[in-house]
This record gives C-alpha cells, structure tokens and sequence, in this order.
C-alpha cells in the first residue's frame, strides 16, 4: 500500500509537471489497485502447503522438495529423518513441527541451500559428516541471498550453520552444540564472504569456534551465547562494518578475537571467565576505527589485549576482577579509555613500551589513592595504570615469581611515594574519585 | 617429655595472646570470604595474611614466651632431665599451640568456604610454615641469653625470609638476566620457606596462569610428584635444621 502510495505521489507529481490536467489520474490509480489485487491474489494461490508425514504418500523431504515449486511451504511433521547432502534448490520454507529430526548419520553435509529466499525452521539437525579436508555442516548455504535459518537445534555437527556467498538472512534463535573434539570440531556459525546477515539469541557451545566470520561485512550480531568452544567464541578476520551488541562470551578456549578490521562497533557484550594462561576477554589485532563501549569484562586472564590497533574507542566498560584488565602493546595508537572501571584487577594495564601514543582520561581505578581538594569528582594526582612491578616483569619475565609477595606490594607501594621510579609514559590525568555508573 | 608438653601447652592455652592471635586471624579470613563474593579471590587476598602475619607471629610469639619461661626451663634443668627432652617437650608444646591456632583461626574458614583441594595445601604450606618459623625461632633464642637480643634477631630472621631474600632475589634476577632463569629461580625458591610455600600455594590458584612461561616451568616442576616430594622436604628441612642446631647449642650451652 505504501509502495502504491508512493507511486501514484510520484505520478501525481510528474502529471503535474507535464500536463496542467488532473482528469486521467483517478482511471491510472484505480487500474493499479486492481492489477496490485490480482497480482497478491496470484502470488497467494501460488503457495502451496506440502505437508510431509510417515505413512502417507509424501514420506521423505526429498519426495516434497520434488514436487514443490517457489513460494511453497513444505511442513515436516515430527520423525526423524536421514538425510545427508539435501540440496534445497527452490525458494522453498521448511518448516518443521515437534521438532523432527534430521539425521546425517556421520556421513556428510545435512541440508545445502542453493536456492535464494529459504527458510528452514523448527529441526533437530544431527550427526554430519567429520572431515579435517571439507567443511561438512549441518546447514550449509551457498549463495543463497535472504536466507532464514530460525529456531533450529543443531547437535553433534562439525560446521553448525555454514554461509559462502550469502547476501542478507537472518539466524537466529538456534541451539548448536559441536562434537566438543579439540581437534575435529568446525565453527557454530562461520560466515565466508556474506553480508548483510543477522545473528540473533543463538547458543553456541562445544565447536572450535562459536561464530566465524571471514570476509562478512555489515552484519549484526545480538544477543547470542557462546560459551565452551575450544578456540574463540567469537571470530572476526577481514570483516568491516560490523556490529556486536548484548552477546556473552564465556569460558571460550582463549576468548573473542577480532583482527585485521575496520569499523567494528562492540557494544554491551559480556566477557566472562576466559582463563587460562594464552587466554584473553578480546583479543583486537590490526584494528581500527572501532568502538568498544559498555562492554562487562570479568575474570579473563587479559581483558583486552590489544596489539597494532589505533583509533579504537573504548567507553564506559567495566573491567571486574581480572588476572590484567588491559594488555596494550607499544605498536597501538589514538585509542581512547574514557570513563571504564576498574576494580579487582590483579594488573590494571600493562606494556611493553615506554612511550604512549594513547589516551586515558576519566576512568575509575580502585587502586588510586589520590585525593580530590577541589572537590570536582576527580582525583586532583595523576594515576599511573602500569604499576612499577609489572614493569619490572616486563623487563624481566622471571620476576613474575615474585608474585602475590611482599615485595612485589612493596614495589608498587614504592612507586605510588615516588613517582619518579616508573618510567612508563601512560597515565590518567583525571582519574575519577568514583565508580562510573552506566 | 609428654608432661613437659602438657604443661607448656596448659600454660599457654591459659595466654591471652593466643587467643587474640586467634581472633585475629579468624577475622581476618572470614572477613576477607565474606567481603569477596569469589571464593578464590578470598583464598588469594588471604594468602597475604598467610605469608606475613603468621610466620611474624609464630617467631615472635615463640621467642617471646621461651624467654618468660626461661626460668621454668632453668628449673627442669636442674631436674634429673635429658635437655633435649626439655627443648623438645617446650618445642612441641609451642609447635602444638600455634598449629592449633592456625588451624582454627584459618583451617577452618578455608574448609568451610574452599573444601577443594587448593585449600587443603593452603592449611598444609601455612601448618608448615609455622612449624619452620616456630624452629627459627628457638634458633634465634638459644644463640643469645638476653630476651631483648633473641627477639632482634628473630625479627631480623622474619624479615629477611619475607622481604630481603627477594629483594636480593630480584637484584640476582636483574643481573643475569641474559640467561635462563626459571630453574635456577626453583633452586634459589628453596632457600627461603616463606617463597617456597607461597610458590606451591600459588601454583594451585586461578592466579597462576598469569605467571606466564616462568610459570609453566614451575608448574612443571613443582606440579609433578618428585616436585611436590622434594619441596615437602625441603620444607621439612627447613624445620628439623634449625632446631636441631638449636638442641645442639642447648645441649652444650651454661645458663
């Protein structure tokens, strides 16, 4: 209706231009509702219902996708399956109910989608193949534009839900657990070349890594759990202009890693429980331009570990009981630190350079003890983040034997009287006297 | 030597100081649970407590109270006693006190609200722990007769295993950082008990992994059986030494 709204505007518009006569606009308008009416009329005559059940004549998905053409809607009653490489290459809606089962028997892909505009909904997708030279999965879509993936259980696959060349689509609302095999598992979500996607509420357990993505720009992850996977929760090489909001990443291998990208917007993630001694909340590489904000950081080993990144924002984050919260190589620069929070952490920030090309300003630190004369919430001395042991760990890896001892708290205690002792050239200039409230 | 024990330990069950060194680290290992809403962040901050106020407390307070009963101790030797009988009977009956202390000052609170293996070898380093600064500290009363000296020397004792050895430790670290300092870090950790028993502690905690390689190496090391045997018995030595050299003197010694 808005389209023909627009379009009779527009004729309007352009009969008012070039003829000064209104009298043939009523007839024009009136033919293009009728002809929108057949045409919705049509398209809805067109949609076939294949329902496909044991024991009647339509027994397999096979038999169904046979007979069914674009537009229809083959529903699946509750059974199990087996199938393996089923290529949907009509633009078809698979849609299950009760949950049937579609069973790959360990032998291959399940479902490839080739087709664009397809919807598979409602499966319990299990058992593919698994192979260290193809990436067998469960939902492998190829080139299939404006794919929809919703509401799916994935067990036992070694790719969960695998995309190459897909343009616009959605996932969302999947359960996927991986054959939680160090070696053999495949990624939950892995992306190669797509765009325009969006992942939603989906959980990810027990795969290499939770979701993947290469080379995909534009998308949108949200709300999605990723937890228990071998490698990273969370995956990004050469992929520009995406968005991540109110994910969780917990207890991941070594943790979320972003590389090689531009343009990144994180936000309102949680990072939890990442530890273990290679282990990190976010790993940035080569990033740039990009926004960290509002982000919970607990219990990593490294919150951030930041290594080449420049012109990165990071805003508002809680950084909460961590082994070191910010781990920022000297190759990283312009990157900001404004109003974050830092409590618990065993290491606040550490370096390995001397020279600072970043930014801190306004954060909260529990470990200042600074005053405020003038009263303006923020602390009228300087905080300086690398405490002077971590230095002297820098320079010398084998201190970090002195951990936890009584010099080690004598050293930074040392250094908070004599400031002069640090030699790191990174401090926050208005230090806040209190917890930032987000 | 059973009655000296049950005597010094009647004596000094009646001490108010103990009983506040009790209270003391009660509350400090409950408070310090209950403040960190995370069991090992508790274990962690407590470790502190582990490596400076008991081995302070255990010399101090032994020294302390072999002085005031020196003349109790001249009065047994006039006995017809063996005198390592009477060191010993004192040295267990103190021994015996100041674990019973630790374990219900800090024992407990860590079974309580860490039941896991970590806390078991926390109590374990922390009841050796006494045990070797309880010996130092018959060490350090035996070598002079005047109580003021005994106690300068146990805190000399004290303050050179918590903070000078590893301020040389680290100006050794510094210079010959060039070369491979892990193992020789392992050898040179079994010279000072109070770095031995942090070491094991901490290898056993979340910490740990922050440790890096260095880390790994000690993990490897002091993770292993033989590596756990060997530090046991090095701690080990560090208690039978000294108060073996301390029977030694004492046997030997005109009071």
């Amino acid at each position: 209706m808005i389209s023909e709204f627009k379009f009779c505007r527009q004729l309007k518009h352009n009969t008012a231009v070039t003829k000064p006569n209104f009298a043939e606009a009523p007839f024009i308008r009136a033919c293009f509702a009728l002809v929108m009416l057949l045409f919705c009329s049509f398209s809805q005559i067109e949609a076939h219902e294949i329902i496909v059940k044991q024991g009647t004549k339509i027994n397999t998905i096979q038999k169904a996708l046979a007979m069914a053409q674009n537009g229809d809607i083959i529903r699946v009653t509750a059974s199990t399956y087996f199938v393996q490489d089923l290529l949907i290459e009509k633009s078809v809606s698979l849609i299950g109910t009760g949950y049937p089962v579609l069973d790959g028997q360990k032998k291959s892909n399940i479902l490839i989608v080739r087709a664009p505009n397809v919807t598979i909904k409602g499966f319990i997708i299990r058992n593919s193949g698994i192979s260290n030279i193809k990436d067998k999965a469960g939902i492998r879509v190829e080139k299939g534009d404006s794919v929809s993936i919703i509401d799916n259980r994935l067990e036992n696959t070694c790719f969960g839900i695998y995309l190459a060349k897909v343009k616009g689509g959605t996932i969302s609302g999947n359960t996927i657990h991986g054959i939680n095999s160090v070696i053999q598992s495949g990624n939950g979500i892995h992306l190669w070349y797509s765009h325009y996607i969006s992942i939603l509420n989906n959980k990810i357990s027990g795969q290499r890594d939770g979701i993947y993505f290469e080379f995909a720009t534009h998308c949108t992850i949200s709300r999605n759990l990723s937890e228990q996977n071998h490698r990273y929760g969370l995956h990004f090489m050469f992929s520009n202009n995406d968005t991540y909001t109110f994910n969780t990443f917990r207890n991941n291998g070594s943790g979320v890693a972003v590389m090689y990208t531009k343009y990144i917007s994180m936000t309102n993630n949680t990072f939890d429980q990442n530890w273990g001694s290679s282990s990190f909340g976010l790993l940035l590489k080569d990033i740039s331009r990009s926004t960290i904000s509002n982000n919970t950081f607990s219990r990593n080993t490294s919150g951030i570990y930041m290594e080449g990144t420049s012109d990165v924002k990071c805003v508002r984050n809680n950084f909460l009981n961590n082994g070191l919260a910010v781990r920022m190589l000297a190759d990283c620069e312009k990157d900001t630190f404004l109003l974050n929070n830092f409590m618990g952490n065993t290491f606040d920030f550490t370096t390995n350079g001397t020279e600072n090309l970043n930014f801190l300003k306004g954060n909260y630190w529990d470990k200042y003890a600074g005053y405020d004369l003038n009263r303006d919430q923020k602390g009228d001395l300087p905080y300086r983040p690398v405490s002077l042991y971590s230095q002297i760990i820098e320079k010398l890896p084998s201190a970090v034997f002195l951990l936890r001892s009584f010099m080690a708290e004598l050293l930074d205690k040392a250094e908070r009287a004599l400031p002069s002792m640090s030699y790191v050239n990174l401090y926050d200039n208005e230090p806040s006297m209190h917890m930032i409230q987000r | 030597m059973n009655k000296i024990i049950k005597y010094v330990l009647h004596d000094i069950f009646r001490n108010r100081i103990l009983l506040a060194y009790v209270v003391l680290l009660s509350l400090s290992s409950f408070g310090l649970f209950m403040m960190n809403e995370d069991v090992s962040k508790g274990l962690s901050s407590l470790l502190t407590v582990l490596l400076i106020v008991v081995p302070l407390v255990s010399i101090l307070f032994t020294t302390i109270y072999f002085f005031n009963s020196y003349e109790f101790i001249e009065l047994l030797v006039a006995q017809p006693l063996k005198r390592s009988n009477i060191l010993l009977g004192v040295y267990a009956g103190v021994g015996l006190s100041l674990l019973t202390a630790f374990w219900i000052g800090i024992g407990l609170p860590v079974i309580i609200f860490d039941g896991t293996a970590t806390g078991w070898y926390f109590i374990l380093s922390g009841s050796l722990l006494t045990m070797v600064f309880v010996s130092l500290a018959f060490l350090a009363s035996v070598i002079t007769r005047d109580k003021t000296r005994g106690i300068g020397i146990a805190m000399m004792l004290w303050f050179y295993f918590t903070l000078i050895f590893d301020g040389i430790l680290l100006m050794v670290m510094f210079a010959f950082s060039d070369y491979p300092l892990e193992k020789l870090t392992i050898f040179l950790s079994c010279l000072n008990p109070v770095d031995l028993a942090r070491i094991m502690v901490l290898l056993k905690m979340d910490i740990s992994a922050l440790m890096g390689y260095t880390g790994a190496v000690f993990n490897q090391f002091f993770g292993s059986s033989l590596g756990i045997v060997l530090s046991m018995t090095v701690m080990l030595i560090w208690i039978i030494l000294p108060i073996s050299i301390a029977l030694r003197i004492f046997k030997r010694k005109n009071l």
